[in-house]
C-alpha cells in the first residue's frame, strides 16, 4: 500500500497567551475515517488546539497540513471552506432563530443571491436530522426550546450541512443520557464508514475504548503521547501519560465512629416538577452525604433548590429542625448554609476581584460597622481563612482569576468558613480541578467534617461519592433508589443501581 | 507588579500590605496607568488652553467657571458611576435635573424661600430615582428600558409644569450661594459641593459594604445573589442614589442659572456616561473608578472652555468629545490586555 499522507497533519504547533504557553510544539495526525481521541486534564490545552484547528486561534509557529497541502487556517470560515468542523461543547447556536436557520447559517440557501429560501432549508434540515437519528425534532422550531442533547444533534447537522472531512467533538457526551451517547456513537460510526475523521474529546476511558482508533495524549501543552492504540492501551498507562504520575484518587480516612448528633440539615419531601421527585435527607453534623447518579438526574437541581435558588414545588428543608423561607437564598445562608456551585466562574467567583473580596462578600458585615468596613479585620480573617486551607498563593491580595481551578474552588470553601458556615452543598468540587490537587481538596473537606460541618456532595464521577461520603443517596431520574454507607458500595453497584438493574460490566 | 523594591516599614515593624496603607498613600502611589494617563491628558489640555489663551485660559475667573461647569455634570457622574459599575444604566438623568431644577421653582415652592427649593429638587430626583428603582430591581425590567421611560416621562412633566417658560429664581439665600461674596477662599460654594459628593462617593465605593456589594451585582449578579447579597434591594438602592445625584446636580443648576428651565440638563446622560466610560468604568459592570470619572468630567469641561475660548463652535467641540471616547476606550484595551 502507497503511503498516503495523513488528512490533518498538525506539527510543532505553539501558541502563547499572556503569561501562559497553552501549546509547546504540539503534534497530531488524523487519517480520514479514524476516530482519533485527544485526552487530557483540564488545562493540557486541548481547546487551544482545537481552536487553533477550527481557525480560532493563529498559532505562533507551526506547521498545518491539509492532504498533503502546506494550509493557513486564517478564520473560521477558512477551516470550513476545507471542510473542518467543530462542535464546541459550549453550543454556538442562536437560541432565537429555528433548527433550521441555525443548520444553514452563513450559508442559507437563497434566491438571486439573497432572499432566503425557508422551504428548502427547512427541508435539506430535516433530512439530516434524520440521517442523525433524529427525526422528531422540527426544523422550524427555535433553538431555545430544545433539550441540550437535541441542541447538539443541530450542532451536528450544521456540520454536516458542510462538505466536511474532519468533525471536531469537544466532549459531546457530557450532556447525553446513555441511550443519547448510543445514538451518538452509531453516527460517529456512520461518518467514519463515509471517511470522515472524528477528533474526540472526552474524559470518559471507557467511550475512547468503544469508539475510538487512536489517541494523543496531552498534558502541559506538549503532546506526550501520539497515536495510541486506543482500544489495547492498558488504563493505568493513559492515566499515567496524562497526569505524568501514577495515581489512584487518594481518599482522607473517614473518622472511626459515625456521627451520632442531631441532624443540622433536613429534607423533608423536597420536589420540583420535571427536575427530581419527593425527596428526604438528613445530613449530621461531621457528616459527608453524597448523591450519586447520572447528568439530568437533577442533582444541582436539588442542591440549588436546598439553598434556596430555586423554588420547590412542594416540601421543605429545615435546619436545625427550623423550616427555612422556600426560596431564599439570604434565608438559607443566614441559616448557616453555604453552596459551592458546579459553576465556579458564573455562580460563584467575582472574577475580577481579588481573593480577599470574594471570601469576605458573605461576611462583610462581621467588618463592617454602620456599613464602614474595617479592612485590616477583613484581610486579617481573609488571610486566615487562605491559611487555613493552603491555598496558593496565600498573599489574599491576588485577583480570583489567576488562582488554578484547585484554589478558586479553595476560593468559594474559604468564603463559607470565614461565614460560620454549617452545612456545606459542594456540586461538583473537583470540576475544573487537576487530578494532582483533587486529593488535597478532598483532605481539606474531610478536615472541615470532622471540625464539625455538615457536607452534602453531589458529583457525576462515581468514585469521588463513595471514596469521600460516609454515606450514599442513589438517584435514578430524580428518584432516591438507594441510600447505604459508602464503604458498602462499589462503583459497579452504583451504576447497576443507577441503569435499573442492567447488569454492571 | 514591581517586587524589587522592599515595603516600608510601618512603625510596629510589619510590612503593611496594600489593602492597609492609609488613603492617601492608595492614591498617590497605586495610582494605576489609567488614572495617570487621565492626569496625562489634563495636563496637555491645561497646557493647550494655557498657550492658546495664555491671559483668559489661566485667570482666576475662568478657571472658577470651569470648575463650577464641571459641577453641575460632575454630581451627576458620580451618580451614573455607581449605576454603571453595578452593571446598570441610567439613561434619564438629564431629564431628572430639568424635572428637579423646575419644579423646586415653581412659584408655590419658592414660598418656601431656600429649604423649599433644596429639598424639592432632592425629594424630586429620590422619586424618580425610586421608580426606575422598582421598575427595574422588583418589575424586572431593563435598565435601559426603564430609564429612557423615565426620561421621555420626566421631560414631559417639566415641561407641562413650567410650559416652555424660564422660571426665575426669586430667593435671595439661594442667589447669593452663587455670588463671589460667597466663594470661600476662592473656591466657588458650587465647587465645594460637588467635592464633598466626590469624596463622599468615592468613600461609599472603596470603604463601604455598599459599594462592595455595588460591584460585585456589577461583576457577577448570580454569584452575588448565591453568596447571599439581596440583589434586587441593591438594585433599587443604585438607582435612589442616581437620582438623589440628580436633585443635587439640579439645585447646584438653579443656583448657577438663577432659573429653573425644562430644557435643563439637556444630554446629561451622554456627558455622564461618556465620563465614566472615559475615566475607566467598565460598561458591562463590575468595575470602575470614582477618581477616573471625575477626571473625565474635568477633561470634557476643560475642552468645551478652550474651545469657547478659541471661539470654536459647538460642532467641533462635539467631534472632539466623539474622537478622545474613541481614544479612551482604544487605550484602555491596550492597557488591559498588557496587564
Amino acid at each position: 500500500m502507497a503511503p498516503e499522507p495523513p488528512l490533518l497533519s498538525m506539527s510543532g504547533i505553539t501558541k502563547s497567551f499572556p503569561g501562559v504557553r497553552a501549546l509547546d510544539g504540539v503534534d497530531l495526525d488524523v487519517q480520514a475515517g479514524e476516530v482519533h481521541c485527544l485526552l487530557g486534564q483540564n488545562g493540557a490545552g486541548k481547546s487551544t488546539l482545537i481552536k487553533v484547528l477550527a481557525g480560532a486561534h493563529q498559532p505562533d509557529s507551526g506547521t498545518i497540513r491539509w492532504r498533503g497541502d502546506d494550509v493557513t487556517l486564517r478564520s473560521p470560515i477558512a477551516a470550513m471552506r476545507l471542510g473542518i468542523a467543530t462542535i464546541y461543547q459550549e453550543l454556538d447556536l442562536v437560541e432565537h432563530l429555528s433548527v433550521a436557520e441555525n443548520v444553514h447559517l452563513g450559508h442559507e440557501p437563497t434566491t438571486a443571491g439573497f432572499v432566503v429560501r425557508g422551504r428548502a432549508a427547512r427541508a435539506s434540515t430535516a433530512e439530516l436530522l434524520k440521517r442523525l437519528g433524529h427525526p422528531e425534532v422540527d426544523p422550524a422550531r427555535l433553538v431555545g426550546d430544545l433539550s441540550a442533547a437535541q441542541q447538539q444533534i443541530v450542532s451536528m447537522a450544521r456540520a454536516l450541512s458542510h462538505d466536511v472531512r474532519l468533525i471536531v467533538m469537544d466532549e459531546p457526551s457530557a450532556a447525553l443520557d446513555p441511550d443519547e451517547v448510543d445514538n451518538l456513537f452509531r453516527i460517529v460510526g456512520d461518518l467514519t464508514a463515509d471517511g470522515v475523521a472524528v477528533v474526540y474529546i472526552s474524559h470518559r476511558l471507557e467511550e475512547i475504548r468503544r469508539i475510538g482508533d487512536r489517541v494523543t495524549v496531552l498534558k502541559d501543552g506538549r503532546a506526550v503521547a501520539g497515536g495510541l492504540p486506543a482500544k489495547s492501551t492498558p488504563t493505568r498507562e493513559v492515566v499515567a501519560l496524562m497526569t505524568g504520575r501514577n495515581v489512584e484518587y487518594v481518599f482522607p480516612e473517614r473518622p472511626t465512629a459515625p456521627p451520632d448528633g442531631e441532624p443540622v440539615l433536613t429534607v423533608e419531601g423536597l420536589s420540583r416538577r420535571g427536575e427530581f421527585a419527593p425527596l428526604d435527607l438528613e445530613v449530621r453534623p461531621g457528616e459527608i452525604v453524597g448523591l450519586a447518579g447520572l447528568v439530568g438526574s437533577g442533582r444541582s437541581e436539588i442542591l440549588e433548590t436546598i439553598y434556596g435558588a430555586r423554588k420547590p414545588d412542594t416540601g421543605r428543608v429545615l435546619v436545625d429542625g427550623r423550616p427555612l423561607k422556600p426560596g431564599s437564598v439570604r434565608a438559607a445562608v443566614r441559616a448557616g448554609l453555604g453552596l459551592a456551585p458546579e459553576e465556579r466562574k458564573a455562580q460563584a467567583l467575582l472574577m475580577l476581584e481579588s481573593v480577599t473580596r470574594n471570601v469576605s462578600v458573605s461576611s462583610m458585615s462581621r467588618f463592617a460597622r454602620a456599613g464602614w468596613i474595617d479592612r485590616g479585620a477583613e484581610l486579617g480573617a481573609a488571610r486566615a481563612a487562605v491559611r487555613e486551607l493552603s491555598l496558593r498563593p496565600d498573599n489574599p491580595d491576588v485577583p480570583v482569576r489567576t488562582l488554578s481551578g484547585g484554589n478558586q474552588q479553595k476560593a468559594v470553601l474559604a468564603r463559607w468558613l470565614l461565614r460560620g458556615c454549617r452545612v456545606l452543598l459542594l456540586d461538583e468540587p473537583t470540576r475544573g480541578v487537576d487530578v494532582g490537587a483533587r486529593a488535597e481538596l478532598y483532605a481539606v473537606v474531610r478536615r472541615l467534617a470532622d471540625e464539625g460541618l455538615a457536607v452534602l456532595l453531589v458529583s457525576s464521577e462515581v468514585p469521588e461519592v463513595l471514596g469521600l461520603a460516609d454515606r450514599v443517596l442513589v438517584l435514578r431520574e430524580g428518584d432516591v433508589v438507594h441510600t447505604a454507607p459508602a464503604r458498602e458500595l462499589d462503583e459497579h453497584r452504583v451504576l447497576d443501581l443507577v441503569m435499573e438493574g442492567s447488569p454492571a460490566s | 507588579m514591581t517586587q524589587n523594591v522592599s515595603p516600608p516599614r510601618d512603625s510596629t515593624g510589619k510590612v503593611p500590605s496594600a489593602a492597609e496603607q492609609p488613603a492617601w498613600r492608595a492614591v498617590l502611589f497605586r495610582a494605576d496607568v489609567r488614572t495617570m494617563s487621565l492626569l496625562g491628558v489634563l495636563a496637555v489640555l491645561i497646557l493647550i488652553g494655557g498657550i492658546t489663551k495664555p491671559d483668559q485660559f489661566l485667570d482666576t475667573r475662568n478657571l472658577q467657571l470651569v470648575l463650577t461647569q464641571a459641577s453641575v455634570i460632575g454630581v451627576v457622574t458620580v451618580g451614573m458611576t455607581f449605576v454603571i459599575i453595578s452593571g446598570g444604566i441610567d439613561l434619564s438623568v438629564g431629564a431628572i435635573v430639568a424635572l428637579s431644577s423646575v419644579w423646586a421653582t415653581t412659584v408655590a415652592t419658592q414660598e418656601f424661600g431656600f429649604a423649599g427649593i433644596l429639598f424639592t429638587a432632592v425629594l424630586v430626583g429620590l422619586g424618580c430615582g425610586l421608580v426606575n428603582g422598582v421598575l427595574i430591581a422588583y418589575g424586572g425590567m431593563v435598565p435601559f428600558i426603564a430609564t429612557l421611560a423615565m426620561l421621555a416621562s420626566a421631560r414631559g412633566l417639566a415641561l407641562q409644569i413650567t410650559d416652555g417658560r424660564t422660571q426665575i429664581v426669586t430667593v435671595d439665600g439661594v442667589l447669593d450661594l452663587g455670588e463671589r461674596d460667597s466663594y470661600i477662599l476662592g473656591i466657588p460654594p458650587l465647587v465645594l459641593v460637588f467635592a464633598a459628593v466626590t469624596v463622599i462617593g468615592w468613600l461609599l465605593l472603596n470603604r463601604t459594604t455598599f459599594g462592595r456589594r455595588s460591584v460585585a451585582v456589577g461583576g457577577n449578579a448570580e454569584a452575588a445573589r448565591l453568596a447571599g447579597i439581596d440583589v434586587r434591594r441593591q438594585r433599587l438602592y443604585l438607582y435612589l442614589l442616581s437620582g438623589l445625584c440628580c436633585g443635587i446636580a439640579a439645585f447646584l443648576l438653579i443656583v448657577l442659572a438663577g432659573s429653573g428651565q425644562n430644557t435643563n440638563g439637556n444630554l446629561y446622560e451622554l456627558d455622564a456616561i461618556a465620563a465614566a466610560i472615559i475615566g475607566g468604568t467598565l460598561l458591562t459592570g463590575g468595575r470602575g473608578t470614582i477618581v477616573g470619572s471625575v477626571l473625565g468630567v474635568l477633561i470634557f469641561t476643560t475642552i468645551t472652555n478652550i474651545f469657547a475660548l478659541n471661539n470654536l463652535q459647538s460642532d467641533v467641540q462635539q467631534i472632539a468629545k466623539g474622537a478622545i471616547i474613541v481614544a479612551a476606550v482604544l487605550v484602555q484595551r491596550r492597557t488591559a490586555s498588557t496587564t
